[in-house]
């Protein structure tokens, strides 16, 4: 761990542990935006984990904004902290100045089509983003649209968007953004971190860490209970049928720390394709799995509105169709290997 | 909370660049070998090969050079092994002694033993079983009953073993025996002995497994006289010293890749019409391999950190076991074909193969119930 890393890792911890309440997620999820919390997250400078130390961020590797996120994930932030690190890193890539306040990102879907096109005086933008996390809550959407022909990152404030408000499982903002000429600030040529996936990778990675981190949170709320609870005179922990259930969570909350880990390694290299895809692919799966076995050792009271254990759950069944799910990396992956051909696996797997 | 140590860990370049050298090597000693002899994976026994590696230096690689060993790091022999079974190289006859009975002897043996012993194992010399299991003693190792009992200038053996892998082709076994009858707990009065298995009194009859196959052994002491001098470590602290050895045992590459030639077949059954099911299906398992490969590789860093990893490895094990019994599975449940240890197919030969000796994968060297009450201890439920 970096010497960064460590202080992040403290500082995030500090911070989400003091202020992420069961009261507060209760208030998030009937509407109201934590703005203290924010507000705390961006003078910490844990918004712009990712952004270079002389354009006023914290200079951090994705190693370090790996920590943050993870712990964004353990603690159910009710805010746009992965989206706005991620946007703010893109723009940074992009040589665009990153805006204050909650970002976000568009189009999160392959399918959507957005278009910018020149005016007199600059760039506007139109189409339509499904699906866009915290789309009408942020107050700046980084958009990837072509321009003559070629992809372009475009700063545009939501305001400029006609917004037709959705969720998620967890009560999340999953917007549906609607731009007719809307006025561009800022924009430029799409950084070579942008493939012809464009931000869908990018999104499987950050989803993948906090993925891992609300893993983390479920296997340590289901430690916590099985200790505590008891039944025919003993805690439920001692049970072995239990114990071997949450050694199950345990392995997989291992890997998919390991492999959500491993791909913030490898953003660090550029080429994270084959790691971004192994992660949201194992990650997705341990979170199904991981869910169940929460739900099943908490036995009722994990199934009420009233216990803590859902706004992890909820955001990891969420967060695993996000970005494609585990079959959608699966499938590229297998395409991936199988068109490389057996001989070539070893090789792969080696390289990284 | 954080129950386990897994850092994503780097492999250093002197361990990447041992990988090529070994890469070469196996090139020029097996360039022919089938899919189905690479399948048997660390179960192929061939000593000349075992003695090609000890020439190399590439047996003991991480003990010290006065008993033979290289003074490499615990990074360059993880490379090493993972090259060997990925490749299908047939390393049994050496393994577990490079594994486990050397380490064990380096850790608690005299240094008369270790003089004896490692520069001939290390040469590819010299080949060990391990001599744990009984009929009434598997998952409860303590509760075993074969007796040691103190005689003049030595120990009189009776009893029987059970399970025990090449024992036929050994030259010694590392044995648990109940040295003390009356001790006040199962897991008192154990002790630990290097046993040739020539000695007068031992008899090896192999137990034929469900493929047919000659691979582990019923080994029977009748008053079977080892010298006081075959004692490895202190007597009595037998149960100590093999928790010891179960950790190393339980360590390594081996435990996820079992399979691996399977899903090289599979991946050429697919190629060939990459269908999205096909897809799917590989690509799960890849996602898999490649996280327990990350997984293991941070296992050997706590091992260079001179860390206990027994918790850290015991969940490696269980998902990679899993990992490499699900493979024949998957492959048999996605190819429509009948398996067949005489087809002419690559495929259905080597999933006739695995298919079978799979379900061996989550018992031996402790079941997938037993590491799971072992990772259960560790997140502090019992
Ligand atoms: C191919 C192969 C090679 C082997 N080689 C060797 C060798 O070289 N040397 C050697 O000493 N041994 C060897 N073994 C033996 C191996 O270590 C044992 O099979 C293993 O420890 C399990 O013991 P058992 O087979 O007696 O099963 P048992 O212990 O009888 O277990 C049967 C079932 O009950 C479960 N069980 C047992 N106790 C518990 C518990 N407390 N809680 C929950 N479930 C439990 C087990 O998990 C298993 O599912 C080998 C085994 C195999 C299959």
């Amino acid at each position: 761990m970096s010497e960064l890393a460590g202080i992040l890792a403290d500082q995030v911890a500090r911070l989400l542990g003091d202020v992420v309440t069961k009261d507060l997620l209760d208030r998030v999820e009937k509407g109201l935006w934590p703005a203290e919390l924010w507000r705390a997250l961006e003078e910490n400078g844990l918004t712009q984990v990712l952004v270079p130390e002389d354009q006023g961020g914290a200079g951090g590797s994705w190693s370090d904004a790996a920590i943050v996120l993870r712990a964004a994930g353990r603690h159910a932030a009710p805010v746009p902290l992965a989206e706005t690190v991620l946007a703010a890193w893109l723009a940074t890539r992009a040589g665009l100045a990153v805006p204050q306040g909650p970002l976000s990102l568009a189009p999160v879907r392959r399918t959507d089509r957005l278009a910018l096109a020149r005016t007199g005086s600059g760039l506007k933008l139109s189409g339509s983003a499904a699906r866009v996390p915290w789309g009408g809550r942020a107050d700046h959407v980084l958009v990837l649209a072509p321009l003559d022909g070629r992809p372009h990152l475009a700063c545009v404030a939501s305001g400029a968007a006609s917004v037709a408000a959705d969720r998620n499982m967890a009560a999340e903002p999953r917007d549906r953004l609607r731009f007719a000429d809307a006025a561009v600030l800022a924009a430029a040529p799409a950084p070579s971190e942008l493939g012809p996936d464009g931000l869908v990778p990018w999104g499987a990675l950050v989803r993948s860490l906090q993925m891992a981190g609300g893993l983390d949170q479920v296997l340590d709320q289901c430690v916590r209970y099985a200790n505590e609870r008891s039944q025919f005179g003993r805690p439920i922990g001692k049970f072995q049928a239990i114990q071997q259930q949450l050694a199950v969570l345990a392995s997989h909350t291992a890997a998919a720390g390991m492999a959500a880990l491993v791909a913030a390694r490898a953003a660090e290299t550029g080429d994270p394709g084959f790691e971004i895809a192994v992660a949201k692919s194992r990650v997705g799966e341990a979170a199904g799995a991981g869910c169940a076995i929460a739900h099943q050792v908490h036995g009722a009271i994990g199934f009420t509105y009233e216990h803590a254990l859902h706004f992890t759950t909820r955001r990891l069944w969420s967060w695993r169709s996000e970005f494609g799910n585990d079959s959608e990396w699966s499938v590229r992956l297998g395409r991936e290997v199988a068109g490389r051909g057996a001989d070539a696996l070893w090789r792969t797997l080696t390289q990284r | 909370m954080q129950a386990f140590r897994f850092e994503p860990t780097r492999l250093p370049p002197d361990a990447e660049a041992l990988r090529g050298e070994v890469r070469d090597f196996l090139a020029e000693a097996m360039p022919n070998r089938s899919a189905v002899h690479r399948a048997t994976s660390w179960s192929g026994w061939d000593p000349g090969f075992s003695r090609k590696l000890g020439e190399r230096g590439w047996i003991g690689l991480t003990w010290p050079k006065r008993y033979g060993g290289h003074e490499r790091s615990a990074f360059e022999r993880y490379v090493l092994l993972e090259e060997l079974l990925a490749a299908g190289a047939p390393v049994s006859a050496h393994w577990v002694a490079d594994r486990q009975s050397g380490p064990l002897l380096l850790r608690f043996g005299t240094e008369a033993q270790r003089q004896a012993i490692l520069p001939r194992i290390a040469r590819g010399e010299l080949y060990f079983c391990i001599g744990m299991s009984e009929p009434d003693s598997g998952s409860d190792l303590a509760s075993i009953r074969t007796r040691a009992i103190r005689q003049d200038g030595g120990y009189l053996v009776n009893g029987t073993k059970v399970w025990t892998s090449n024992a036929q082709h050994c030259d010694y076994m590392i044995a648990l025996f109940r040295t003390d009858p009356n001790a006040e707990s199962k897991h008192q009065g154990l002790s630990q002995f290097l046993v040739p298995t020539k000695t007068k009194g031992i008899s090896i009859r192999p137990i034929r497994n469900l493929a047919g196959e000659e691979h582990f052994n019923e080994v029977v002491f009748q008053d079977a006289f080892i010298p006081a001098d075959s004692l490895v470590g202190k007597e009595g602290e037998g149960w100590k010293q093999v928790t010891t050895e179960l950790a190393f045992e339980r360590s390594g590459p081996e435990r996820y890749l079992s399979s691996f030639q399977l899903l090289l077949e599979l991946i050429r059954e697919i190629s060939q019409d990459p269908s999205e099911r096909g897809a799917l299906a590989v690509g799960r398992l890849v996602a898999h391999l490649a996280t327990i490969r990350q997984m293991s590789i941070s296992v050997s860093g706590l091992l260079q950190q001179k860390i206990d990893p027994a918790l850290e490895a015991s969940v490696v094990k269980d998902l990679g076991t899993n990992f490499e019994q699900e493979l024949p599975e998957v492959a048999q449940m996605l190819i429509d074909c009948e398996p067949s240890a005489n087809s002419a197919q690559d495929f259905e030969q080597v999933l006739a193969h695995l298919r079978q000796i799979a379900v061996s994968f989550t018992l031996r060297g402790g079941t997938r119930e037993i590491l799971r009450g072992i990772i259960a201890r560790g997140l502090g439920l019992r």
